[in-house]
Order: C-alpha cells, then sequence, then structure tokens
C-alpha cells in the first residue's frame, strides 16, 4: 500500500502534470486491486459451485447405466451382488416421512411458543441455545443416543419407530428453524386484524397466523424429509439393517435404507468391486431423492417470496 | 372452561413442547453418562484420554486409549478449516456484496444443494473417486488418509460457514457502507475496512460453526480417512478419529461390555467438544452482536 501522505507533500514541489498521473496512477492500482480481489473471490464461489458440479456430475455419469426398471422395483437378489434396492427406498421413505411425523408437531408448536409467546428474557435464551446446540449435536452421537434410550431403554428394537424418533429428534432444529421463519413472514397486521375483531391469542394463531404461515412450515418439512433421507450414522444402530428378506409390517420391523446400503456395499461386503454398479446406482438414487426435495423446498420458497412482496 | 383459564393452559402447552429440545438435549446426556461413565472403572480418566493405544479387542490385554482418535480428529479438523474458511468467507462476501441479484439467485441453490448432500455420499465419493486420484497423481501408497478425508469435510463445513457469514454481512447497517464510500473509499476498500470488520463477530460464529460440523461428521471420516487408530506423522497417513471408531466398532460390541462403555466413553468427548464449540459460537454471536451502526 502508498503511503497516502507522500503525494500530498510532494505535490507543491511538483509540476501539476507529474502529480496528477500520480494520482491517476494511484487510482489504477486501487481500481486493479478491486478488480483483482473480486476475481478471487468469483474464485472461491466457482469452486464450490465446481465441487457440486464434479460430485453430482459423476454420480449421475456411473450411476445412470445402473438405473432400470427392475432396479427400482426389485429387491436385491445372491446376497446382494445383483437385483434392486425398492426395500431401501420404501425403508428410506418411511423413515423420513415417519421422523417428520415425529419432528412437524413439536418443531412447529416449539415455534409457535417461540415466536407468538414468549418474551425476550432468560427462558427464550435457553430454549435457542438448546435448540443451537441440538442442531449441533453430531449424528453418531444421536445414534448411540437412540441405542441406548429407544432401542434399549424403551425396548424399541432395532426397529422402524426407534428411527423415527431418533431421527425426529435430529430434524426438530430444521423444523424449529423453518417454522419460526415463515411465523415472522406473517405480517403483524394480520394478527391486530384478528385480535381487533375480538379473537383470542389462540384463535388468531389458529386462523390466522397458522394458516398463511403454512407454506413456509410445508418448506421446512420437506427440508427435513431431504435431511432424515440421507442420514446414516443416526439409523446405522436404531433401524437400518444390512439385509432383511421381509418388507416392513409393523412400526416394529427392521428396515433397508438407502444410505445404509451405499454404505454396507462399498466398505463391508464381500465384492465391493463388483457390486460398484449398484452402489452408483443407489448413490443416484438417494441424491436425486434429497436434491429433488431440496430443489423443492427452494422453489417453493422463491414463490413465497415473491407471493410476500406483492 | 373460562376462555382465559384455556388460554392460559394452551400457553403452558407450547412452553411444554419448546422445552422439549431441552429436554432431549439434557436426555441425550444423562444416557451418554450413563452408558459412559462405567468406563472409568476399568480405565483411568487419564489413561483414556492420554492413552496411545486403541486396542479394545484385545482378549488379553485390551487398551482403551483414545489420544489417536482425538488427535485424528483435530487434524482433520483443522486441515479441513485451512481449505473451508477461505472459501466459505470469500464465497459469503461475493454473495453479500458483490454479485447480482441474478447470480446470487443461482449461487444461493446452489450451495444449499452442497450443503445437502449426504455425507454417506461424499464419502463414496471420496472412496471411489478422491483416493486412487490422490494415489496415482501424488505416488502414495494408500488414497485413503487424512488428506483426503479433510478435503471432503471441507466442502462439507462450507456452506454452514458460507451461509452464517452471508447473513452477517448483510447485516451490516448500510450507513456505515455508505459513509466509507462517501469519503471516497472504492467498493473493496469498504469491504476491507468497514463491512467485514463490522461482522466480524458473526463470521467467527460460522467459523466455529463449520468446525463444528467437521469434528462431529461421521460418514465421511468413517470411509475415508483410512481408519488406522496411531497418531498421524504426515498429511497423508491413514487416521481413525473419534466418530468413525465408534461407528465402525459399536456393531461388534458386545451389549454392556468394556469395549461397549468405551464407545459411549467417547461419545461423551465428542459431545462435549461440540457443545464447547456451540456454546462459544452462540457467546460470541450474543455478546458482540451488532445492533445498529451506534455500537460499533
Amino acid at each position: 500500500m502508498t503511503n497516502p501522505a507522500t503525494p500530498a507533500f510532494s505535490a507543491p514541489a511538483e509540476p501539476p502534470r507529474v502529480s496528477l498521473s500520480i494520482a491517476q496512477g494511484r487510482d489504477i492500482r486501487r481500481k486493479g486491486m478491486e478488480w483483482f480481489v473480486f476475481m478471487l473471490l468469483r474464485g472461491a464461489i466457482l469452486i464450490v459451485a465446481a465441487a457440486l458440479v464434479v460430485i453430482v456430475g459423476f454420480l449421475v455419469k456411473n450411476g445412470i447405466s445402473a438405473i432400470s426398471w427392475q432396479f427400482l422395483t426389485e429387491a436385491p437378489r445372491n446376497s446382494m451382488t445383483e437385483g434392486g434396492v425398492w426395500p431401501c427406498i420404501v425403508g428410506t421413505l418411511l423413515l423420513s416421512l415417519g421422523a417428520m411425523g415425529v419432528a412437524v408437531p413439536l418443531g412447529v408448536a416449539s415455534a409457535i411458543y417461540l415466536h407468538e409467546y414468549a418474551r425476550p428474557g432468560t427462558l427464550m435464551r435457553i430454549i435457542r441455545l438448546g435448540v443451537n446446540n441440538l442442531a449441533g449435536v453430531p449424528s453418531v452421537v444421536f445414534g448411540l443416543f437412540g441405542l441406548a434410550l429407544f432401542v434399549t431403554a424403551m425396548k424399541l428394537g432395532v426397529s422402524l419407530a426407534a428411527g423415527w424418533l431418533t431421527l425426529g429428534v435430529l430434524c426438530l432444529p430444521v423444523v424449529i428453524g423453518t417454522a419460526e421463519e415463515a411465523l415472522r413472514n406473517v405480517p403483524n397486521t394480520y394478527r391486530e386484524a384478528s385480535l381487533a375483531l375480538g379473537g383470542t391469542k389462540w384463535q388468531t394463531i389458529w386462523r390466522v397466523v397458522l394458516p398463511s404461515a403454512l407454506p413456509g412450515i410445508l418448506t421446512g418439512t420437506i427440508l427435513g424429509v431431504g435431511r432424515a433421507a440421507g442420514e446414516t450414522a443416526a439409523i446405522m444402530f436404531t433401524a437400518a439393517v444390512f439385509y432383511t428378506p421381509k418388507m416392513p409390517t409393523s412400526i416394529f420391523s427392521d428396515v433397508m435404507a438407502l444410505p445404509y446400503h451405499i454404505y454396507v456395499l462399498a466398505t463391508a461386503g464381500t465384492e465391493i468391486e463388483k457390486t460398484r454398479p449398484i452402489q452408483y446406482g443407489t448413490s443416484l438414487v438417494l441424491i436425486a431423492l434429497v436434491l429433488g426435495m431440496n430443489l423443492a423446498a427452494i422453489l417453493l420458497r422463491a414463490w413465497l417470496q415473491k407471493r410476500h412482496s406483492h | 372452561m373460562h376462555r382465559r383459564t384455556k388460554e392460559a393452559l394452551i400457553k403452558q402447552v407450547f412452553l411444554v413442547t419448546a422445552i422439549t429440545s431441552l429436554a432431549v438435549l439434557a436426555l441425550i446426556m444423562v444416557f451418554l453418562f450413563m452408558e459412559g461413565t462405567p468406563t472409568f472403572s476399568f480405565v483411568s480418566v487419564k489413561a483414556f484420554l492420554a492413552g496411545l493405544d486403541w486396542y479394545p479387542t484385545d482378549e488379553v490385554r485390551p487398551d482403551y486409549g483414545i489420544l489417536p482418535l482425538i488427535a485424528a480428529s483435530g487434524a482433520v479438523t483443522v486441515l479441513s478449516s485451512l481449505l473451508a474458511i477461505p472459501l466459505g468467507v470469500m464465497s459469503a462476501v461475493y454473495l453479500a456484496e458483490i454479485a447480482s441479484p441474478r447470480v446470487r439467485a443461482v449461487a444461493k441453490p446452489i450451495i444449499e444443494m452442497l450443503a445437502s448432500l449426504p455425507s454417506v455420499v461424499l464419502g463414496f465419493f471420496g472412496m471411489v473417486v478422491l483416493a486412487p486420484f490422490l494415489q496415482d497423481f501424488l505416488g502414495i501408497p494408500v488414497g485413503l488418509n487424512l488428506f483426503n478425508a479433510s478435503l471432503m469435510l471441507a466442502f462439507m463445513s462450507v456452506p454452514t460457514i458460507a451461509s452464517v457469514s452471508e447473513d452477517a454481512i448483510y447485516a451490516v447497517p448500510r450507513e456505515l457502507k455508505e459513509a466509507s464510500l462517501a469519503l471516497g473509499a472504492t467498493h473493496l476498500e469498504t469491504l476491507a475496512r468497514v463491512t467485514v470488520p463490522a461482522a466480524l463477530s458473526g463470521i467467527g460464529t460460522a467459523v466455529i460453526l463449520g468446525m463444528s460440523r467437521a469434528i462431529g461428521e461421521t460418514m465421511v471420516v468413517l470411509m475415508v480417512a483410512g481408519g488406522a487408530a496411531v497418531l498421524p506423522t504426515s498429511l497423508f497417513d491413514p487416521v481413525r478419529p473419534m466418530p468413525a471408531s465408534i461407528a465402525a466398532e459399536m456393531a461388534e460390541a458386545p451389549f454392556r461390555s468394556h469395549h461397549y462403555h468405551a464407545l459411549f466413553a467417547i461419545a461423551m468427548v465428542l459431545f462435549l467438544v461440540t457443545l464447547g464449540f456451540n456454546v462459544i459460537a452462540d457467546y460470541i454471536s450474543h455478546k458482540h452482536r451488532q445492533v445498529g451502526s451506534a455500537s460499533l
């Protein structure tokens, strides 16, 4: 960096033309520096975007040939070296939708308390700290917690129910966060109008606030499904099994799941190389499911924002 | 029922549900400690945390020292942060201050998509693509190592760092930037000397949250880090971070055996570390929150 004092002191002694060119030179340098740094910043975002494109592109390129109607609708055969992933798709859908059955009521109710009832203060601060810390708990710790509480202490066994509860509490912070944002986007004039007409607080929330927050809450639910569907470490001790010949029949059945299927085939199978196409295919099905959910949530949110701005 | 009693009752019901998160956090702690503390009846706290040998399945003389696992977790976290912090913060600055609305509309979903990629898929990518590539390109014996795991972890924490920092940069009051621009500073000078310093506490929170995500991430380190429970001596050593050890061994550990309890004790350490990170992040974001331009 040039010392800005130098041209100022030298200016009177030098002919004006020279000091002008020094100033111009400095301006060009400043502009050049700006251009260079902005290019670096642009480069950073390009690297991030490229990472996504490379990872997804590679899985699509290698996985697409494995995808067929049979692959999507059949069960694995021949100790999982052939056949499809239908039981895993069913298991993953059941697990993530059931987890939302746990997380959405709890999460939306928590968000209603935090946004509509609570006054800023110590209690609110502590609850928020709890939510933030829950969001930061590693998924493998959730897995052990589910194993100790739901599988062992509550005697649910390795089952759909234990998986729902574990994934449900894991997704709770995501749902609370998005539900709160949805409540924040409901204009205060709606609440005031309802209260002015004599509605109670609860009537206002139930008939006015919740209906207009519903699409935003739906966005959060979709994001939660995506999060739960891709989760592996939390279900490997609580719900998912390596292989089961039966489709789930009750909430106490164990299930197969896409993420666990990928992990097992890629690391623990006896024929890791032979099942590579199945691994790629399963990964592709999983990211199609998860990214599809996220894309749906992003589009829904964009549509909502447009509606709010009108 | 009287209308006011009903309203008060409803409020209490919501309060109780709002406390669920806290209750779950408390339950996690209780169950981890319940299953984890029996470890210290057969190994001292010091030997557990500072022991150099992790041979929990040895039938004659099992060893329960987790220092190599702690060191591995620390190494992958620090190394991935070295890449993720610059990438994440630079992306955030670009998105919040420089990008046109049209670029933002594309780039923000891309970052969200990267955040949503299942970790098992990233682990799989690291195993089948990055590992052979590193092996060929650098001529190293094993592709599944500290470096590979850190690289994949970095791309998992970039979205966290980028989106939390972006919010912080976005929240810097407009008049601060306008004052700087009015004094003749360029856009870059305003960014470097006004906007980013004003958002620094938020960026600090973002960095800590990103590191906390990296240290707790399981599937990537389980599949890609290589799995050797020894102190790392080079960038390309295979390592075994704490989450990988828990996930890999829990299935084989007999119920309520010494090994089982020791794994819960590792989870305790992991939980306390991430809890610490999150409490610090929360403290920074509350303590140094920018409330209007007056508090700068």
